[in-house]
């Protein structure tokens, strides 16, 4: 029996708007083993962000969050925001994606880093400064004993993405949210910072939630894949399962999409054709449906549930919502896709 | 590390300091009171204040009853004996005029005190919680905006004249009339500070509200709120002079400089020293708080972040 640290189970988010009703999250269930690296990927808009801030309670007040997500024996949801509040930071916490604006200008990053521990940690203010300096040194900050005074314009952005990541363990919390840690950093600081990451939750014993749009960055650290399509999950499974037998015409779209190192070298990238669906209102059948080279009569008027399209041996199934999920899962990767050298623009209809 | 030291372009603020580069380590309030001392404006401003506050404290501490001094050289040019002159009851001006200063400085700096900290919280927490509360507070603020001083003062000045310490009331008047302004400014700025990932980011790290507010959200105005503060204080000292000239601010024995210029008016052609003197300070006090005033502002101005010596 695995460790279950967090329990997501049929999350609705909607949030009133002057257009209409949103809906950010349309049932979403998911749980989080203790110490794994679950990656969540998705095109923006498909409702990763949103997962992370309902788990955190952060999400705006015109938010109407339905379902439940507990937090080992603990339910979240509906908790008080001072009751929330401790365990933000101390059980939970969260690495935003931009951090050039995720540190205060106006303090030294020691400061910031003193005030993440002081905050659920009652200790003398040497000690914490002590503690400051420790967990600056094991994300890779060089001289941290020198820098902890220095102020957030005086770091790069890939060292204060780093110093974001000492703040996010500083309280040793059982579960790090990191939602696009690397998104606003050239792709040599990624590495830096991935690493980074990895020492954190090796260091604090945290399971980590990757939530990015860059296959890349999830298939290195993560052993379990959600991808996420306006609001839904629309494929679960091992990164192995994922990455190497997508279930799904929208993974194979993402996946075709991004080079490979194992390539042939020529091959060109396919894109997935059109755009997100509007997530205002409801409409009937699959949400991928206006995208997808294999629609067929049923996918316009039903919507697919999560099926299973192998008997895994690991502990949760390899799950597709896709009609086709089992014949998808067969083909070889994005070859559904039209290549990019036909005109980009003409969308099939 | 065994690298070369590298050129190191001169405008970055963001490098990262190899092994044996040093780089001197500036904060930001290092910086803002290096771009003032760089101000020759604000300089001339700051020294001129501080002289003046200097001399008139210094002055009315050696002689504390020299400003009703009376003497038998009555309405006396200027002389040696007594620089800015007499007036008719035989009061040297000089001695009028410092402690003026002083009395115009204690009402300005009280009601810049109170505009400040009223403004602040009610800009913070409108601009913060936003919704019902922001409406709520901002309805007030226009109310509190629209009721004319003068008018309150004329209202209340059989009573506020009556007081012995009648500076005191003035003050509290002024600045339970003056903190509008800083708390729409603070609340502009809340506006957007709290869409900045720096504010959610504490909110992820279990920061309560008044946390947020009062050390992440106000740090970062305080640049506007200090500029605000010093506007303050000179229209302060605006306001007690336009109504001490008009009888309704502070009252004989205590002397202002607007007091002066009131009582010494109807002479100005003739014995030009009764009005011409306290004007000059009066004029030259509210110079030099806006020269601060004005190069605080640049000083905090953060698109200038980027200057190296």
């Amino acid at each position: 029996m695995v460790d279950q640290l967090l329990d997501i189970k049929d999350l609705d988010v909607r949030f009133s708007t002057s257009e209409g009703e949103t809906r950010a999250i349309r049932g979403v269930s998911m749980t989080l083993n203790a110490r794994e690296v679950l990656g969540i990927v998705g095109e923006s808009g498909s409702g990763k962000s949103v997962t992370a801030l309902a788990v955190m309670g952060l999400l705006a007040k015109n938010a109407e969050v339905t379902g439940s997500i507990r937090l080992g024996e603990r339910e979240l949801l509906g908790l008080k925001d001072r009751q929330m509040s401790s365990i933000r930071g101390l059980s939970i916490a969260m690495i935003f994606q931009d951090p050039l604006t995720s540190l205060n200008p106006v303090y030294s990053v020691g400061w910031q880093v003193e005030e993440a521990i002081a905050a659920h940690q009652d200790l003398s203010d040497e000690k914490c400064r002590a503690e400051a300096i420790r967990l600056l040194d094991l994300v890779g900050i060089p001289r941290a004993e020198d820098r902890i005074d220095d102020y957030p314009h005086e770091f790069s952005g890939g060292m204060r993405q780093r110093v974001v990541i000492a703040i996010a363990m500083a309280n040793n919390p059982q579960i790090i949210l990191a939602d696009e840690p690397t998104t606003a950093l050239d792709v040599t600081v990624q590495a830096q910072v991935l690493e980074a990451l990895k020492v954190a939750i090796d260091e604090s014993h945290a399971s980590l939630v990757l939530i990015t749009h860059d296959l890349g960055v999830v298939a290195g650290l993560a052993s379990r894949v959600i991808v996420m399509y306006a609001g839904r999950i629309v494929e679960i499974g091992t990164a192995d399962e994922v990455f190497y037998s997508p279930a799904m015409p929208y993974t194979h779209g993402l996946l075709g999409s991004i080079p490979r190192v194992d390539d042939d070298g020529g091959a060109r990238l396919r894109q997935i054709p059109g755009s997100p669906p509007s997530m205002i209102g409801t409409k009937p059948g699959c949400p991928f449906a206006p995208r997808c080279p294999l629609r067929q009569d049923i996918c316009l008027t039903e919507e697919p549930d999560l099926q299973s399209v192998s008997s895994s041996m690991g502990s949760e199934p390899h799950q597709a919502a896709c009609h086709f999920a089992v014949d998808v899962v067969s083909m070889p990767v994005a070859s559904m896709f039209p290549d990019s050298s036909d005109d980009p623009e003409e969308l099939p209809e | 590390m065994t690298n070369p030291p590298i050129e190191v372009p001169e405008t970055s603020a963001n490098i990262v300091s190899a092994d044996g580069m040093d780089f001197e380590a500036r904060g930001q309030w290092a910086m803002v009171l290096r771009r003032f001392l760089h101000n020759g404006q604000a300089m001339t401003g700051l020294v001129g204040f501080t002289v003046m506050l200097l001399v008139s404290g210094v002055y009315t501490a050696l002689y504390p009853n020299q400003f009703s001094q009376l003497s038998t050289s009555y309405n006396q040019g200027p002389s040696a004996a007594h620089i800015f002159g007499t007036n008719g009851i035989g009061i040297d001006m000089l001695a009028q005029i410092l402690k003026g200063i002083l009395q115009d400085l204690q009402v300005a700096v009280l009601v810049a005190a109170m505009s400040v900290v009223i403004g602040t919280l009610v800009g913070a927490f409108a601009g913060y919680y936003g919704g019902k509360i922001d409406n709520l507070l901002m309805r007030f603020v226009d109310l509190v905006l629209v009721i004319p001083v003068l008018v309150v003062l004329i209202m209340l000045a059989h009573i506020v004249a009556q007081q012995a310490d009648n500076w005191f009331y003035l003050a509290i008047i002024i600045g339970a009339l003056s903190w509008t302004y800083i708390a729409r400014l603070v609340r502009a700025e809340f506006l957007s500070l709290r869409e900045r990932d720096f504010v959610e980011a504490s909110r992820a790290l279990g920061a309560s509200d008044w946390r947020i507010i009062s050390r992440h959200m106000i740090p970062n105005a305080i640049g506007p709120i200090i500029v605000n503060a010093t506007i303050t204080v000179a229209g302060a000292i605006v306001l007690e002079a336009t109504l001490s000239y008009l009888g309704l601010g502070i009252q004989p024995p205590a002397v202002s400089l607007g007091l002066l210029i009131e009582q010494g008016q109807s002479a100005a052609t003739t014995e030009y020293w009764l009005f011409v003197y306290p004007a000059a300070f009066l004029l030259a006090l509210i110079v030099s708080v806006f020269f601060i005033g004005d190069g605080l502002r640049a000083a905090l101005d953060p698109r200038k972040n980027r200057v190296r010596s």
